[in-house]
């Protein structure tokens, strides 16, 4: 088999695990990325813009930032936030986010098309997080995205793919790379979305609310690579009734 | 005292009223709120719930949720949690003025309490400031005594910018004012405001606060709608525990931030929730009814009606309650408080405090007590926008 690779953006990865940095200590971060295998890892720019403690010194060195615009309320916000990112050193990739509601968190699709397009302009690598909506991931990708990260369910609600019928949908149509991004409750959920041909899945409250968050990042790494596994290796179809014989067709074989 | 007592319901001329519905139907609810009716079922069956309704939020403030607080605590720690992770975010207050013109007969600061009143200047401030930077902290929170005079909002604009050479965030605890105000203030540099309405129960309020702009109720309580249309990131509540009522007070704070947030869900919620301090010249002055118990019932009611919302423990409290509040509900501390004018790193204290603190511990050891409990000190989670 061919090496299988993630490409972002014209960028190459071996993990398609995008590990979470927020809710947890920074000391742990560097094992969760080792044990994760992971070669993303997100991080919310307000938590890079602090003098003391800054996320960014436990990142271990060699994995990609891929910094996101949290506090977002508009397009407006979410390109400075990304323009900042880059003043700090965070690198090209930006992960959008785009929230008017600070209680359920829901991405707002309209205007993360807007940011979308002004900062894949600038040559930012943009991974819009977003409500899946096969329109809006049309446009996403018009707009320039680099890959499309439609959430599973609310964010940190650990509840699965609760979206599953319409994330399927744009992976059956969007020829761009299908991230699974929020909702993630457990390895199981994100095998579930690899097996589904997500080209990546992304995790953070799952595994920050573990008891042994490393062990935690480990588990999803084999999931998620035992799905991707699962779908390159073309799974059998499950079929909702028996289909042993051919009884209409039959004849044309006598 | 012989000012005569002016209607505190009206608001005064230069007051913006902007017609906010959210008074009534928070006044309505409260109304309408007997702790008294709830059992142990409706306690339990809130806790079975994913979302709250009022209703629910109601019974877990009952007396009845009291034997139960174990189990509320462990609900309202894995809410925290689940929306907070590990994070505790750290900020100090910082009092630029003690000059009030209103009467509370609860507080330290009011007008005919004889103590020493100080304003700081400019470079006054940003002395303070340097020393409080110099700790590490990157959130402050500016306050100042109620003086529309003395502390006039060109005055509080400036502290806001010199605060921004020196902190991520910046936020505000100082006199309800309108709307132009609150975007002025934000232009400098204030990301949110917090505005205590202390009780909720209107008449109670009246024989609290006998003089001055505080008295006018309504136009204190529509003071976060204003400052979310000033364009302030983010909104804090409070009522001070132990004035009236304080379940019904604590169910009216959760229904103001609750319809607040369905009416501006951008909006970022905070709740505080401090009880009645001893002040100077006053020692009689004390929370009554409200124990630890009932203060960490109150919390943890917050935390599991609104998962989302920030909620800080306050340095009336004490270490041993403060750090194991961050465990359970609480997801902002402050450290290294002074509630003086003046008195940070070596700076010369110039006036009074508002109240006695029960927690002085420095941002250094606040900090080692977060990490001790395996939890994140997070010194700045915002980006000024």
């Amino acid at each position: 088999m061919e090496k299988d690779k993630l490409i972002i953006g014209g960028h190459e990865f071996d993990s398609r695990f995008i590990l979470g940095s927020g809710k947890y200590s920074l000391e742990l971060i560097k094992a969760a990325v080792e044990n994760a295998g992971a070669q993303i890892i997100t991080l919310a720019l307000r938590r890079a813009n602090s003098d003391v403690d800054n996320i960014l010194d436990y990142i271990p060195k060699g994995v990609t930032l891929l910094p996101n615009t949290s506090g977002a309320r508009n397009a407006e916000e979410a390109v400075r936030i990304a323009r900042l990112s880059r003043e700090l050193g965070c690198g090209d990739f930006v992960k959008i986010e785009i929230m008017r509601d600070s209680k359920y968190l829901l991405p707002e699709n309209y205007e993360t098309i807007k940011a979308t397009e002004i900062l894949a302009k600038e040559g930012f690598v943009v991974m819009p997080y977003m409500y899946p909506d096969l329109n809006v991931a049309r446009d996403l990708k018009n707009a320039g995205a680099a890959t499309i990260m439609p959430l599973g369910a609310p964010i940190g609600t650990n509840k699965g793919i609760v979206t599953k019928e319409f994330i399927k949908i744009l992976i059956e149509e969007i020829d761009l790379p299908i991230i699974v991004d929020a909702g993630i409750g457990k390895p199981s959920h994100a095998c579930e979305a690899m097996e589904m041909g997500a080209a990546a899945v992304m995790a953070n409250t799952a595994i920050a609310t573990a008891g042994d968050i490393p062990a935690m990042a480990e588990a999803f790494r084999k999931a998620i690579e035992a799905g991707r596994t699962a779908y390159l290796s073309g799974m059998g179809r499950v079929r909702d009734r028996a289909s042993a014989s051919s009884p209409l067709t039959g004849f044309l074989r006598d | 005292m012989s000012e005569a007592r002016i209607d505190h319901m009206t608001y005064l001329p230069d007051m913006e009223n902007i017609g906010s519905d959210i008074q009534d139907r928070v006044i309505a609810a409260m109304e309408s709120y007997d702790p008294e009716k709830y059992t142990a079922e409706d306690v339990r069956a809130a806790l079975e719930k994913d979302v709250l309704t009022p209703e629910d939020y109601g019974a877990l403030l009952s007396p009845a949720a009291t034997p139960l607080m174990e189990e509320i605590a462990q609900r309202a720690q894995a809410e925290t949690r689940k929306h907070f992770g590990s994070s505790i975010q750290l900020f100090t207050p910082l009092y630029i003025a003690n000059y009030c013109e209103n009467y509370c007969i609860y507080c330290g600061f009011n007008c005919h309490n004889k103590i020493h009143r100080a304003k700081l200047d400019y470079s006054e401030i940003e002395k303070e400031m340097q020393a409080i930077s110099s700790t590490g902290l990157e959130e402050v929170l500016i306050l100042t005594g109620e003086s529309r005079k003395m502390s006039d909002v060109e005055y509080i604009g400036e502290a806001c910018r010199i605060a921004k050479k020196y902190f991520k965030v910046t936020g505000l605890e100082v006199y309800p004012m309108n709307t132009d105000e609150y975007r002025y203030l934000h232009e400098c540099g204030a990301d949110y405001v917090t505005v205590f309405q202390e009780t909720y129960n209107s008449d109670k309020y009246e024989t609290l606060h006998l003089a001055g702009h505080k008295r006018i109720f309504p136009y204190r309580f529509n003071a976060q709608e204003r400052a979310i249309r000033g364009g302030m990131r983010g909104v804090g509540f409070a009522a001070l525990l132990g004035l009236s009522d304080f379940r019904k007070d604590a169910f009216a704070t959760g229904i103001h931030a609750y319809l607040i947030q369905q009416k501006y869900p951008h909006a970022d919620i905070a709740f505080s929730c401090p009880r009645l301090r001893p002040i100077i010249n006053n020692d009689k002055i004390n929370p009554k009814d409200v124990h630890e118990t009932q203060l960490l019932q109150v919390m943890c009611a917050y935390r599991i009606f609104m998962p989302f919302a920030s909620l800080t423990i306050s340095t009336r409290e004490c270490a041993r309650f403060r750090d194991n509040s961050i465990k359970i509900a609480a997801t902002k501390i402050s450290a290294g408080v002074d509630v003086g004018i003046g008195g940070h790193g070596d700076n010369e204290r110039k006036g009074d405090e508002q109240f006695e603190i029960s927690d002085g511990r420095n941002v250094k050891e606040v900090y080692d007590a977060i990490k001790a409990q395996g939890l994140q000190p997070v010194m700045s989670e915002y980006i000024y926008l």
